[in-house]
């Protein structure tokens, strides 16, 4: 359907340039990340990239524990493709669009252990803190996965419990008490298309991509998740190149939190 | 005697009071309301003489018969093409209007347009339905092969081309690419990279700047100065 | 003990500092934010485009769809479960009736006019700030527009009429409560949203519709400059 553009997007991208101006493994400007935008939420955030608008918040909720880990807390984190932001998103339950973002930011938060879940148990087999993320693009520009990854991050840096007396929650009333924040696993996708790998791609560019590869790693390098996406196989050659720009890429990004 | 209200060249909203008094006249994107001339739309007020009327500065294309238009084909039925004109309707295009060529009953249509190309054509006509008949047949009318197409607020198409052509024969000139202008908002252009950047931007500039004077002399300026990449062609 | 000093220390025919900026969402035809008091609405109009299936097209002319959303995180209490509830829904049907009045969309047959309202954060008076913020979209969409749409909440606590209630006083425990949003074409004073919960008497219910008159003007010049703030670089 696209073949045309991309034709023109490869032979932009042998010239070392993208269709809007950008360098290849550039992200696009400013990037903005602003916590605490939203009063109602324990925690909340909105990340800009470009034109890219996402917005988080963080609820807090008491629950029971799973019975296969009665003295641990969870995390739920939920993505809506609002019909608002793009105009090919349509009214309705999630669709799988919308599951895979939630899942490919909740593996991120999950697995690097960024939040200690024994932290969030109040009482063993009883009573556990639910940290439910919830993920609300306002403009979709291109790159959900990496402005909705950062925006959940900083969500959560910004949570703070509200009052609990036990009982019932009182959320009129915040603590000054923090969700600690252990690690800060950053998502960079990095994507294919031809023989080149560019980063943060636009519209255009989502429409013609012939693999992604969306690599979640921490300060230290390491990595915590990754997910490939797109309809072509990659090479360990190329899966070797790509785990390098996310690495790098995710450095620059933690900067701005 | 009347009262004008609004400054010429203003931007006026939904029900703003342009004028009062009975000697101006309500011209297009206004409308009466006893004494009061109001705005029926957002836009620019242009006071001429005794009219007051607004000029749009935002909305979808409507198609309109005799419109130059690049469409992207999204289907192909036995008998034709459907094409998206970047407006609220589709328009159809017949095998009889599509090529001079003569085509056999039954061949395959994808080969003179597949899914997904786009094409420059001219609407024929337009019911009152907004069933919108196009054609291939007139100069300058083809498939558009190779570079992008972008969008464009088909309210300022008529200053990217200018009178006559004049604007975008500059940037054509100075940037060394191909484009056409489709009335329709949409624009294909192809060239060298750095290029077709930089006539980007000159559109862009265009589009933000449209209502304001001296626009080809800034337009000039602009190419030229960062028309460094001209050498490199 | 009568409620005849605000909470917040508001005057009785004060709203809530207002917030409004057009041109917000890139993606959308036309869009707007308006932010009141606590209360912040998102709208993004979409359109006037392809309307599938074809039994929901009209012939004559196009037709005016609207979807009310509270994101999940958008109330002070628990979170919000996604998807639309009996309560979205009302307010999404009220919300379009309340914005008809004001276009024209003969120009457009068959199609449709999508228009997406959010609302990130909610304390109060949600669907006039959705609303508000809409009909700022709308004319930012380029449609065909006798008016803008003005609205706000109007209501009466413990024997007081108020204008704009908050959520303290929506929820006043002390004596009875009337909470009455309504949508106004400020230039003509018509009413396109009448709603009303809680108990009032016709005499001060007209007085307050009364009193909505000049609080709209003031909603409709935030609307209007809000407007000109974006488009203004194309003036001279």
């Amino acid at each position: 359907m696209h073949k045309e553009l991309r034709s023109h997007i490869i032979s932009f991208l042998h010239a070392g340039i993208r269709l809007d101006g950008r360098k290849l493994t550039e992200y696009r400007k400013p990037i903005e990340v602003e916590q605490g935008v939203v009063k109602t939420a324990e925690g909340s955030a909105r990340v800009k990239i470009g034109e890219t608008d996402v917005m988080v918040g963080v609820k807090l909720e008491v629950g029971e524990p799973y019975p296969d880990t009665p003295d641990e807390g969870t995390i739920i984190v939920g993505a809506e493709l609002l019909p608002l932001s793009n105009p090919e998103f349509e009214l309705g339950p999630p669709g799988i669009q919308a599951i895979e973002l939630a899942r490919v930011v909740d593996r991120g938060i999950r697995e690097s252990k960024a939040l200690d879940f024994r932290k969030l148990c109040i009482e063993p087999g009883k009573k556990i803190w639910m940290v439910i993320i919830d993920i609300c693009p306002i403009n979709d520009a291109g790159n959900l996965f990496d402005a909705s990854s950062l925006a959940a991050l900083a969500a959560l840096q910004d949570a703070k419990y509200p009052a609990f007396d036990g009982e019932k929650v009182d959320y009129k009333e915040k603590t000054d008490k923090r969700l600690e924040l252990e690690k800060t696993p950053i998502a960079v996708t990095v994507i294919k298309i031809g023989d080149k790998f560019i980063v943060d791609p636009d519209v255009e560019e989502e429409k013609v991509i012939d693999a992604r590869l969306t690599v979640s790693s921490m300060e230290d390098g390491t990595l915590c998740a990754m997910q490939k996406g797109g309809d072509f196989p990659l090479t360990i050659e190329d899966i070797d190149k790509m785990l390098d720009i996310g690495i790098e890429k995710a450095k620059e990004l933690r900067k701005h939190l | 005697m009347s009262k004008i209200i609004v400054q010429d060249k203003s931007i006026a909203v939904p029900g703003e009071t342009l004028a009062v008094g009975m000697d101006m006249l309500p011209g297009s994107g206004t409308y009466r309301e006893g004494e009061s001339i109001k705005a029926n739309r957002l836009g620019l007020a242009v006071i001429d003489g005794r009219t007051i009327k607004l000029i749009p500065l935002s909305g979808r294309y409507i198609p309109k018969t005799g419109d130059t238009i690049i469409c992207k084909v999204i289907d192909v039925s036995f008998s034709g093409w459907r094409l998206d004109t970047n407006s609220a309707y589709s328009a159809m295009m017949s095998m009889k209007d599509a090529t001079s060529e003569f085509i056999a009953r039954g061949a395959n249509l994808t080969q003179y347009y597949d899914l997904g190309d786009y094409v420059m054509c001219k609407i024929v006509n337009v019911t009152s339905q907004k069933l919108v008949d196009v054609t291939m047949k007139g100069p300058g009318l083809r498939k558009l092969r190779g570079g992008r197409v972008i969008e464009v607020d088909p309210n300022k198409v008529p200053r990217i081309i200018g009178k006559q052509g004049s604007m975008v024969i500059m940037i054509k000139d100075a940037t060394k690419c191909n484009i056409s202008v489709g009335q329709n908002g949409l624009v294909w252009i192809d060239g060298e990279p750095l290029n077709e950047l930089l006539a980007i931007q000159a559109m862009r500039k265009i589009e933000r700047e449209s209502h304001l004077s001296g626009l080809t002399d800034k337009i000039k300026d602009f190419l030229e100065k960062n028309g460094v990449h001209r050498t490199n062609v | 003990m009568p409620y005849n000093e605000r909470i917040d220390g508001r005057k009785f025919d004060e709203t809530r500092e207002i917030e409004a900026k057009v041109g917000v969402i890139a993606r959308a035809d036309g869009s707007a934010m308006f932010k009141i008091g606590n209360t912040w609405a998102y709208a993004a109009v979409y359109g006037p485009r392809n309307l599938h299936p074809k039994f929901l097209q009209d012939p004559q002319k196009g037709i005016l769809r609207c979807n009310y959303n509270m994101m999940p995180f958008s109330s002070s209490g628990e979170r919000v479960r996604p998807g639309g509830s009996r309560r979205s829904k009302e307010i999404s049907l009220v919300t379009g009736k309340a914005l008809l009045p004001v276009l024209n969309l003969d120009e457009y047959p068959n199609s449709v006019v999508d228009v997406f309202i959010e609302l990130p954060q909610t304390e109060a008076g949600s669907r006039c700030a959705g609303i508000c913020a809409a009909s700022m979209a709308l004319a930012d969409a380029g449609l065909e527009m006798k008016d803008l749409v003005c609205a706000v909440s109007f209501g009466k606590v413990d024997g007081s009429l108020l204008v704009d209630l908050d959520y303290s006083e929506e929820s006043y425990k002390d004596g009875p409560v009337a909470d009455i949003p309504i949508a106004m074409m400020p230039n003509s004073g018509k009413i396109t949203l009448l709603q009303m919960d809680g108990e009032i008497r016709k005499e001060e219910l007209m007085e307050l519709i009364e009193k909505a008159k000049k609080v709209m003007a003031d909603i409709y010049e935030v609307q209007k400059k809000a407007l000109k703030e974006k488009y203004h670089e194309v003036e001279i």
